[in-house]
C-alpha cells in the first residue's frame, strides 16, 4: 500500500533531516496509525525515538494529521490507513 | 474603510477596540505596523527585552540607533509616527501570571496577539485569554517555517485542548538558537494583525479551528483542519480545573523568555578562563564545537572545529583521538559559543571514553566571554 508520510516543525530532523516520504506499506497486514508511528520507528527514524514516541503515542508538542485532518478527528491511533494517505507530523513551533 | 466588508462601521470599530500585543519581536513588529496603521484605537505592547543587532532582520520597528533600547520603547516611537490619533502603551515588563492578571484587569481586549517566543508565555496567554474570554491569534516562526492559527473563539479549541502537555524542554528550539530568516515571521506577524482585523470587524473566514503552516523553503500554505473545543480540557472544558493563572515556568519546566540560561556541569578544576585561553592559543589543542556554520561565520585562529553533534552521533570521537594522537600535548582546551556545550563535551567524552588520556578544559563562557573579556571586535551573535 502507498502512502505518503511528511515532517514539518522541526520533526523531520529526526528522519534524516527529510521532510517528504513516499512510503510502500507491507500488504501483509490491517495498518492503523498506531502500528504505523512504530514501523516508522523500526524503518525511518534515525535518531533520539523518545523525542518522537512517548506512551505508545507521538511525544507532547507533534500534531498528527491524516489528509490535512487532525487526527483527534479521525479516531487518531486507531484510524485504519487507506491507499494513498498523506500523513503528517508536524512539530509545533514557539519561536517569535 | 473603502474594502466591501469593512465600511465606516468597520473603522469605528476599529478605532473603538483595544488590542494585546505580546512580544515586540519578529511576529510582534509586523503586526503591530499593520495594526496601527489601521487604526486600532487602543495598542498595548507588552516586552522586557532590549534591541539587539541580531534582532534588525526580522524585528522590522528597530533600528541600528535603537541598540540597548527597551523594545516597547522603540516601537512605540514608530508607531506614534505611524498613527498619531491611536493611543499606544509600552509595558516593558517580563509576564507572568500577576502580571498578566494586571493587565486584563484594567483593559477589556477585544484581541490578544501571541507573538511570543516561548512556550510558558503561551499557556499563560492562552489560559488568560480563556479565563477573560479574548480570542487569542497565536503565531510562532523557526528558521523557514511558521504556523499561525486562533484559539479560544466562538467555541473553537483553546491551546491546551491542541497541547494538554507541554512539550519536553529539550524539544524546543528558541529563534535565538536555531536561527530564523527574517521575512517568515513577517508574513505570519502581517497575517497575525489581518485576523485580529477580522475578529474586530466581525468577518468569518477566521482561522479559528484551522492551522495554517507556512513552509518559506518550498513557498507553500498548507490549511489543516483542527479538533474541536475539547470538553475535558482543563481550561476551557466543561468542568475545567484551571480557574486561576498558574505557575507556567514550573508547568512548562522552562523559563517566560528565550534567553539560554547557563549550565554548570563540569568540576570546578575542569574550568579555564578566557584570559587563560587567550595566553594558550597556539600552543594548546583548543576544539571549537559549535556547527560548521557558526564556525565558518567567525573563530579564533589555532583553533580546530569538531561540531559536538558529530561528537556524540558520527565520527567526531574519532578525530578528537586522532588530533591528540599526532600531537604529544595532552591538555585540550574545549570551547563553544556560550560555555554550553562545550561542558556537555566533556561530560560525554568522560562518561563513554573514561579510559582516554585527554585531560580536557572547559573555556568557561565560551566565545561570548572572550567577546567580552578578551577582545571587543570578536563577533557575537
Amino acid at each position: 500500500m502507498k502512502i505518503t508520510v511528511e515532517f514539518g516543525g522541526g520533526a523531520e530532523l529526526l528522519f534524516d533531516n527529510k521532510k517528504h516520504y513516499d512510503v510502500e506499506l507491507p500488504e501483509n497486514t490491517e495498518w492503523t496509525l498506531g502500528r504505523l508511528l512504530f514501523w516508522l520507528k523500526d524503518n525511518l527514524l534515525k535518531e533520539r525515538p523518545e523525542l518522537f514516541l512517548q506512551d505508545n503515542s507521538v511525544r507532547p508538542g507533534i500534531l498528527v494529521l491524516i489528509n490535512d485532518t487532525d487526527w483527534e478527528l479521525m479516531d487518531t491511533v486507531k484510524y485504519e490507513i487507506q491507499p494513498n494517505d498523506s500523513i503528517l507530523f508536524i512539530s509545533t513551533l514557539h519561536g517569535g | 474603510m473603502l474594502v466591501t466588508g469593512i465600511g465606516l462601521s468597520g473603522q469605528i470599530k476599529l478605532k473603538s477596540s483595544k488590542v494585546l500585543i505580546v512580544g515586540s519581536g519578529g511576529l510582534g513588529c509586523p503586526s503591530a505596523v499593520y495594526l496601527a496603521a489601521a487604526g486600532v484605537g487602543e495598542i498595548t505592547l507588552v516586552d522586557y527585552d532590549e534591541v539587539e543587532l541580531s534582532n534588525l532582520h526580522r524585528q522590522i520597528l528597530h533600528t541600528e540607533d535603537d541598540l540597548g533600547e527597551p523594545k516597547v520603547q522603540s516601537a512605540y516611537d514608530k508607531l506614534h509616527c505611524i498613527n498619531r490619533n491611536i493611543r499606544i502603551i509600552p509595558v516593558n515588563q517580563l509576564l507572568d501570571s500577576n502580571r498578566m492578571k494586571l493587565i486584563m484587569s484594567k483593559t477589556k481586549y477585544d484581541v490578544v496577539i501571541d507573538g511570543s517566543d516561548n512556550v510558558a508565555t503561551r499557556y499563560l496567554l492562552n489560559d488568560s485569554c480563556v479565563l477573560n474570554g479574548v480570542p487569542l491569534v497565536s503565531g510562532s516562526a523557526l528558521q523557514t517555517e511558521a504556523q499561525l492559527t486562533v484559539f479560544n473563539h466562538q467555541n473553537g479549541p483553546c491551546y491546551r485542548c491542541l497541547f494538554p502537555v507541554p512539550p519536553p524542554p529539550e524539544t524546543v528550539t528558541s529563534c535565538g538558537d536555531g536561527g530564523v530568516l527574517g521575512p517568515v515571521p513577517g508574513v505570519i506577524g502581517v497575517l497575525q494583525a489581518l485576523e485580529a482585523i477580522k475578529i474586530i470587524v466581525g468577518l468569518n473566514g477566521l482561522l479559528s479551528q484551522r492551522l495554517l503552516l507556512f513552509d518559506g523553503i518550498n513557498s507553500t500554505f498548507r490549511n489543516v483542519k483542527l479538533r474541536s473545543r475539547n470538553p475535558n480540557c482543563a481550561v476551557c472544558g466543561d468542568n475545567p480545573t484551571i480557574t486561576d493563572l498558574i505557575d507556567y515556568e514550573q508547568f512548562c519546566r522552562a523559563s517566560a523568555h528565550d534567553k539560554v540560561g547557563n549550565i554548570d556541569i563540569v568540576d570546578e578544576s575542569s574550568n579555564v578562563s578566557v584570559q587563560e585561553l587567550f595566553k594558550q592559543l597556539g600552543k594548546k589543542i583548543v576544539i571549537d564545537v559549535r556547527p560548521k556554520v557558526q564556525f565558518e561565520m567567525c573563530h579564533l585562529t589555532h583553533t580546530v572545529n569538531i561540531p559536538f553533534d558529530d561528537i556524540i552521533k558520527a565520527d567526531g570521537v574519532l578525530k578528537i583521538q586522532q588530533l591528540i594522537n599526532n600531537i604529544t600535548v595532552q591538555e585540550v582546551y574545549v570551547i563553544c559559543r556560550r560555555g554550553n556545550d562545550s561542558q556537555r563535551t566533556i561530560r560525554f567524552l568522560h562518561d563513554t571514553h573514561q579510559d582516554s588520556m585527554m585531560d580536557l578544559k572547559n573555556v568557561r563562557g565560551g566565545l561570548h566571554a572572550y567577546s567580552q573579556y578578551v577582545d571587543a571586535d570578536f563577533p557575537v551573535f
